[in-house]
C-alpha cells in the first residue's frame, strides 16, 4: 500500500477507509472529517480511532467521573490532581506521593503472565512519569470460581506474572486482595497500583513547551506489539467469532524497565526534562497528543527516526504500537547530550524524534512527508462524550427483597454449629491464607516494608532519619455492589478507608479502578452511574479526594457482565512508622475490644455466601461519621501507644478477624458474648465501622476515656489467652486446628 | 579510619541499596561500585548484592560475571578481599568460578518469599565470625533460582573441609542439595549465600535483626587483619 | 525408542528480552558480527513404538495445546533418530 499523505488525503476525499473496523462509529467518523476539513489519512485515522476509544477517552463514563472534581472535598495534600498519568499528595516534610491503581483485565485473559507482568509495568511509568522513585506495588485481583478448570490456567500465570515482573522490578508487593465469584469466570480482574516517592520539587508533568525543545522516544524499541490493543481490547466484548480482531501479546521485559527506572531518576536528578509522558495504551499516539495537547504549543515527529525492533512496520503501526517500557521526554536543546549520555550509561536506547513548534498542530513526518497534520486537543482531550441511557435494573428490587433473615437462611443455634461455620468461613478460597500467592511475591526489597502480608493496609518507610511512611489498602466488594451499587462503592471506600487507620495511618487521598460491564446496557450503566455517585459524596464526606484512576468497561461475556467491582486504593500518612499497629494479637493478657456497632447484617456476607451460596437483601448500612471518628480513634490509639493490634472487621466479621489476629500472632483468645448479644450476629455480621483492638492493660482506662468522650462504642470482648480460639459458653477451637483449615487452602487448589 | 565496603550494582541488581544499608548499619562506610568500573576504589571488602543482573535471562549471573568489575573482584579475592554474594551475587560467584556449583530454578518451580531459619554452619568466614557454629537465625529468603546443586563428590569435599557456611532448617525453600543456603571458598574470604541477611538488620523492616552479624563479622575481620 | 524434537520459539513480532540481552552482551565479550540472538526451548520427546503420522499428529496436537502457548509462541516438531 502506498503511504497516505496529508497531500493524498486531500486529492482522494472519497478513498473508502476502515474506521468501522477500527472501533469508530459512523457520526465520529464525520466528526474527524469536520475538524480536519477534509478525510483523515491513515495515520490519523489510527490515531483517533485509538484515542476516542472507551479505553482511552473516557466516553461512556466521564460524565459520570465529572462528579470527582464537582464534589470534591477541601484539601490542602493535593498537588496534582485528576488529568495527569497520577495524582499527587503531599505528606509532609517536603515529600510528596503519587499512586494509581489502574486495570489490565483483557490482556490479562488472554495471556495471564505477560498481560498480568505489562500491567505492573504500565503502571509503574505512570508513577515514574510524575517524577517519582517507585517505592511498592499492590494488586487487586478477582478471579472466577476457585475449582473452575479455566481459574486454573487464569491465576497461576498471572500471579507468576505479576511476581515475575515486580520482583525482577525491585518492588516490594505490599498487599492487594485475592477474591474468587464466578461472575468473573471469563472477566478476570487483574488491577495493579503502584506508589512512588518524591520531592515537592521533582513533581514533572506531561506537557510539551518551549518551541524548539527536543522530543525524546527513549527505552525500548518499537516493535508490533498489541497494535489496536487498546482500541479494540476495550471496546469490543470478547466474541469467539472475530479472531482475527485479537491484538498481538505485548511481552514485557523488566529488566528494561529496571534500566528505565533508574535511568529516568537520574536525568530528573539533573532536571534534564520539561516534560515526560510514559508510553502506554496507544504508544506514540497517545504520548505525542497528550504532550503536546496539554503544552503551549505544537509539536512535529519524524516518524522514521523512531527506533524499531521490526523494520517493516507502517507509519501507522508504529504510531499504534504498543511496546513496554518507552518514555517520552521534552528536553531543551543544551541538555540534549547530557540526557543522551545517562541514557548509554543505563544502556537504554535514546534518540530525538521531533521537537516542540510555535504552531498549533502536531505535525508527523514519514520520510519528509506529512502523514499526520492535527489539533492534537481534538486527539487527546476532546473525544467524543456519551450519554449513554441508564435506567434501575428491573431484577434489583426482587434481588433487594430476597434478603438473608433467619427465617430464610438457617443459622447455627448451637455451639457446634458456631464453629462448624467459623471454619468453613475461614477455611472458603475467599477468607483462607492467601500466602502461596504473597510468597511468591518480594516484599522486602527496598528494605522499607513495614507493614504487608496479611496486614489491614500495606505500610512503607519513606525516610530513614524521620520515620515518616505512608500506607495504602485496596478494597472493594463486588457483591455488595451488586445488591446496591451506591452503597456498595461506598463501603468499598469506607473499608479502604479503615484499613488504613487501623495501621495507625491517616487517609489522605484515594485513587480507583471502576471495573463494571458493558456501558451499552443500561443496567450497567445505572450501576455506574450509582457506584460513582456514591463513591463521590464519600468522598466528599470523608475529605479524602479522587487523585485518579481508570475505568475498565465491557467486562462481560455475552449478556452477562460481572458484578459491578469499584476497586478504592486509599493512601494515608503516618509521622512515625515505629507507632504502626499491626493485627497480630502478639502479647497474651492483652484486652479486646470490640470498636462500633454491631447489627443484624448479612446481604452480601461472607457468611451467605459460604454457607448458603445466597447472594440478595442489602449490603450493610454505611455511616461516614461513624468511619471518620472509628479512624481518628484508631490513629491516636495508635500514636499514642494505647493498643498493640488493630484488625478492621470485614468479610467474615468478628470471627474472621479473630482468626486472622490469632494466627498471625500465634496467641488464642478467650471471647466472652456481651450481655444480650447474640453470639452468631456477634461473631458473622459485617456490620461496616468496626474494628477488634488489643489493648494493654496499663492502657484501658486511658483508651476507654477516650472512645468515652469521643463517643465511640467499644465493648470489652475478652483477651488474648492461649492457644486456641474460646468464645465462652459457645466453643473452643485450637489455633492448630483454625490452622488446618485457614491454610493450605489456596495450594490445593493450584498447585 | 573507617572501613570501606564496596557494593557493586550491576544492570538489574535490587538489593544493593539494602546492602549498603547494611553495611552501614554494622558501622562501615558502604561504595558503591559501578559494573563499568574496574576501580575498586580503594575497598576493603565486597558486597555482590541481590537481583536480577541483566534480568537473568542467559543464566543467573552469567552475563554480570564478564562486566570489568568482576574482573577485579576475581583477581582480589584470590588475593584474599572479603568478597560476599547474596543471592544474585552467590549465582555471580557461582559463574566466576570463585565458588563450586550451582544455583538452578526452585524444585517448586516458583519465586519463593519466606522468612527462613538457618544454622551457621562455619563460624570461621571473613563474614561469619560474630556467629557461633551451630546457630540458628531467621533471615528473609526470595529467590526463583536457588537451589544449589553440585556433583556429589564436590558436595562430600565442601562438608569435609568445612566449606558449608549455612544450612536451611525446617524447610528446604527451594530444593538444594544437602540444605545447603552458603558456602565459602577453602580459604573462607569468599562467601555466597542464597538468603538475605541485609534484610534483616532492622526490627522494624525485617523478621529478626540476625543478619547484621554477617556485615559485623567482616569488619572485625579486617580489623583484626 | 525414537526421539521427536519440539522447538518452542517465541514468534518472530513477540519481543524476546532473554534473546536481546544476550545480544547486547555479546560484542561487550568480544564476539561481534551477530545481528540478532532468539532465544527459545527444546523438548525432547522419547515415543514409545513408532513415530507414524499418528503419533506425530498427536505430538503436534500436545505441543499446541501444552509444550508451547500459541498466543505468543511457535513450535516446530520433527524426529530426530529412528533406532531400531
Amino acid at each position: 500500500m502506498s503511504l497516505d499523505t496529508v497531500k493524498n488525503a486531500e486529492q482522494t476525499p472519497d478513498a473508502a477507509q476502515p474506521w468501522a473496523e477500527l472501533g469508530l462509529k459512523q457520526d465520529e467518523y464525520a466528526r474527524i472529517r469536520e475538524i480536519l476539513g477534509r478525510r483523515p489519512t491513515g495515520a490519523e485515522l489510527a490515531m483517533y480511532s485509538v484515542m476516542w476509544s472507551e479505553h482511552c477517552s473516557y466516553k461512556s463514563s466521564k460524565v459520570h467521573l465529572k462528579q470527582f472534581s464537582e464534589k470534591k472535598p477541601q484539601s490542602d495534600a493535593m498537588l496534582v490532581g485528576i488529568g495527569e498519568n497520577a495524582g499527587v499528595v503531599d505528606v509532609g516534610q517536603g515529600y510528596a506521593v503519587t499512586f494509581k491503581v489502574e486495570s489490565h483485565n483483557h490482556p490479562s485473559y488472554i495471556e495471564p503472565y505477560q498481560g498480568a507482568a505489562t500491567g505492573i509495568g504500565g503502571i509503574v511509568r505512570d508513577i515514574l512519569a510524575m517524577g517519582a522513585r517507585p517505592v511498592a506495588v499492590m494488586d487487586p485481583l478477582r478471579f472466577g470460581a476457585a475449582d473452575h478448570p479455566d481459574t486454573r490456567r487464569v491465576l497461576p500465570g498471572i500471579v507468576a506474572g505479576i511476581g515475575g515482573y515486580g520482583n525482577c522490578l525491585g518492588l516490594p508487593n505490599i498487599g492487594g486482595e485475592v477474591v474468587f465469584d464466578s461472575c468473573y469466570q471469563g472477566n478476570p480482574l487483574v488491577n495493579a497500583l503502584c506508589v512512588g516517592v518524591m520531592k515537592h520539587e521533582d513533581i514533572h508533568l506531561a506537557q510539551a513547551s518551549g518551541a524548539g525543545n527536543k522530543v525524546i522516544l527513549y527505552g525500548a524499541r518499537t516493535g508490533g506489539d498489541g497494535i489496536g490493543g487498546v482500541s479494540v481490547l476495550a471496546s469490543e466484548t470478547f466474541d469467539d467469532t472475530k479472531p482475527a480482531k485479537r491484538p498481538a501479546v505485548q511481552v514485557g521485559d523488566p529488566f528494561q524497565e529496571k534500566l528505565l527506572i533508574e535511568c529516568t531518576l537520574e536525568i530528573f536528578g539533573e532536571k534534564l526534562v520539561k516534560g515526560i509522558q510514559d508510553l502506554g495504551g496507544a504508544g506514540l499516539s497517545c504520548a505525542t497528543s497528550e504532550l503536546a495537547s496539554a503544552g503551549s504549543g505544537g509539536m512535529r515527529i519524524d516518524l522514521d527516526t523512531v527506533h524499531l525492533r521490526d523494520t517493516t512496520l507502517s507509519p501507522e503501526e508504529i504510531l499504534m504500537s504498543e511496546s513496554q517500557e518507552r518514555m517520552c521526554a521534552i528536553v531543551e536543546p543544551g541538555k540534549v547530550a547530557r540526557f543522551l549520555e545517562i541514557c548509554e550509561k543505563w544502556d537504554v536506547i535514546a534518540n530525538v524524534i521531533g521537537e516542540v513548534t510555535d504552531g498549533e498542530r502536531l505535525e508527523i513526518f514519514w520520510h519528509g512527508e506529512l502523514v499526520v497534520d492535527v489539533p492534537p486537543r481534538t486527539v487527546a482531550h476532546e473525544g467524543p462524550t456519551y450519554q449513554r441511557p441508564f435506567a434501575r435494573p428491573s431484577w434489583q428490587d426482587a434481588l433487594q427483597a430476597d434478603a438473608p433473615t433467619a427465617e430464610r437462611l438457617a443459622r447455627p443455634t448451637t455451639g457446634e454449629g458456631l464453629k462448624a461455620d467459623l471454619l468453613k468461613v475461614a477455611g472458603s478460597p475467599n477468607q483462607a491464607s492467601k500466602s502461596w500467592i504473597t510468597d511468591q511475591y518480594d516484599r522486602y526489597v527496598l528494605g522499607n516494608t513495614v507493614l504487608s502480608v496479611g496486614e489491614d493496609s500495606g505500610m512503607i518507610r519513606i525516610d530513614e532519619e524521620t520515620n515518616l511512611g505512608v500506607s495504602v489498602a485496596t478494597d472493594g466488594n463486588g457483591r455488595y455492589t451488586k445488591l446496591d451499587p451506591y452503597t456498595g462503592a461506598q463501603l468499598a471506600l469506607a473499608e479502604a478507608y479503615r484499613n488504613v487507620a487501623a495501621g495507625g495511618a491517616k487517609p489522605l487521598a484515594i485513587s480507583d479502578c471502576l471495573n463494571f460491564g458493558s456501558p451499552e446496557d443500561p443496567d450497567v450503566m445505572w450501576q455506574f452511574a450509582e457506584a460513582t455517585r456514591g463513591l463521590a459524596d464519600a468522598c466528599l464526606a470523608l475529605g479524602t479526594p479522587v487523585t485518579g484512576g481508570n475505568v475498565s468497561l465491557y467486562n462481560q461475556t455475552g449478556e452477562v457482565a460481572i458484578h459491578p467491582t469499584p476497586v478504592v486504593a486509599v493512601l494515608g500518612v503516618i509521622d512515625d512508622v515505629t507507632r504502626r499497629t499491626p493485627v497480630a494479637f502478639a502479647e497474651e493478657g492483652q484486652l479486646l475490644y470490640l470498636l462500633g456497632d454491631t447489627a443484624d447484617e448479612f446481604g452480601g456476607s461472607a457468611w451467605s455466601e459460604v454457607v448458603h451460596g445466597h447472594l440478595g437483601g442489602l449490603p450493610p448500612k454505611v455511616d461516614l461519621e461513624r468511619e471518620r471518628l472509628l479512624g481518628e480513634i484508631l490513629i491516636a490509639a495508635s500514636r499514642d501507644g494505647m493498643i498493640d493490634a488493630a484488625h478492621d472487621l470485614s468479610d467474615g466479621g468478628l470471627g474472621q478477624a479473630l482468626v486472622e489476629s490469632c494466627l498471625k500472632g500465634g496467641h488464642g483468645a478467650r471471647i466472652i458474648v456481651p450481655e444480650g448479644a447474640d453470639p452468631f450476629v456477634l461473631l458473622f455480621s459485617e456490620s461496616a465501622g468496626r474494628a477488634v483492638v488489643a489493648v494493654p492493660r496499663s492502657e484501658e482506662l486511658r483508651f476507654n476515656d477516650m472512645c468515652t468522650a469521643r463517643g465511640l462504642p467499644a465493648t470489652r470482648i475478652g483477651v488474648v489467652d492461649g492457644d486456641s480460639l474460646d468464645v465462652q459458653g459457645q466453643f473452643t477451637v485450637s489455633l492448630a486446628e483454625l490452622k488446618d483449615a485457614h491454610t493450605g487452602v489456596i495450594e490445593a487448589l493450584f498447585i | 579510619m573507617t572501613t570501606r565496603v564496596g557494593v557493586v550494582t550491576f544492570p538489574g541488581s535490587l538489593d544493593d541499596r539494602d546492602a549498603q544499608r547494611a553495611v552501614r548499619l554494622a558501622g562501615a562506610e558502604p561504595v558503591a561500585l559501578w559494573h563499568r568500573d574496574k576501580d575498586l576504589h580503594q575497598v576493603d571488602a565486597v558486597v555482590l548484592p541481590g537481583g536480577f543482573s541483566y534480568g537473568d535471562y542467559l543464566r543467573c549471573g552469567a552475563i554480570s560475571r564478564f562486566s570489568p568489575v568482576m574482573e577485579t573482584v576475581i583477581e582480589q579475592a584470590k588475593l584474599g578481599m572479603p568478597v560476599l554474594g547474596i543471592c544474585n551475587g552467590f549465582q555471580v560467584l557461582c559463574e566466576s568460578h570463585l565458588l563450586p556449583g550451582a544455583l538452578t530454578r526452585n524444585d517448586s518451580l516458583h519465586f519463593a518469599c519466606r522468612d527462613q531459619k538457618l544454622r551457621i554452619e562455619n563460624a570461621g568466614t571473613a563474614w561469619t565470625r560474630d556467629y557461633s557454629a551451630g546457630q540458628e537465625i531467621v533471615v528473609p529468603l526470595k529467590n526463583g533460582e536457588g537451589r544449589f546443586v553440585a556433583a556429589e563428590r564436590v558436595l562430600d569435599e565442601l562438608e569435609a573441609e568445612g566449606r558449608v557456611v549455612a544450612r536451611y532448617l525446617e524447610v528446604n525453600p527451594n530444593g538444594s542439595y544437602r540444605d545447603i543456603a552458603g558456602i565459602t571458598n577453602a580459604a573462607g574470604n569468599v562467601v555466597g549465600l542464597m538468603p538475605h541477611p541485609e534484610h534483616a538488620v532492622e526490627p522494624l523492616t525485617g523478621p529478626t535483626t540476625e543478619g547484621l552479624g554477617f556485615f559485623t563479622s567482616v569488619l572485625k575481620q579486617l580489623v583484626n587483619a | 525408542m525414537a526421539r521427536v524434537v519440539v522447538d518452542v520459539m517465541l514468534k518472530p513480532e513477540i519481543l524476546d528480552p532473554q534473546g536481546q540481552a544476550v545480544q547486547r552482551a555479546l560484542p561487550r565479550l568480544g564476539f561481534t558480527g551477530i545481528a540478532d540472538v532468539r532465544q527459545g526451548k527444546r523438548f525432547e520427546l522419547e515415543v514409545e513404538g513408532p513415530v507414524d503420522d499418528a503419533a506425530l499428529a498427536r505430538i503436534r496436537e500436545a505441543a499446541e495445546t501444552f509444550l508451547a502457548n500459541t498466543v505468543i509462541e511457535d513450535f516446530t516438531v520433527r524426529v530426530e533418530e529412528e533406532a531400531k
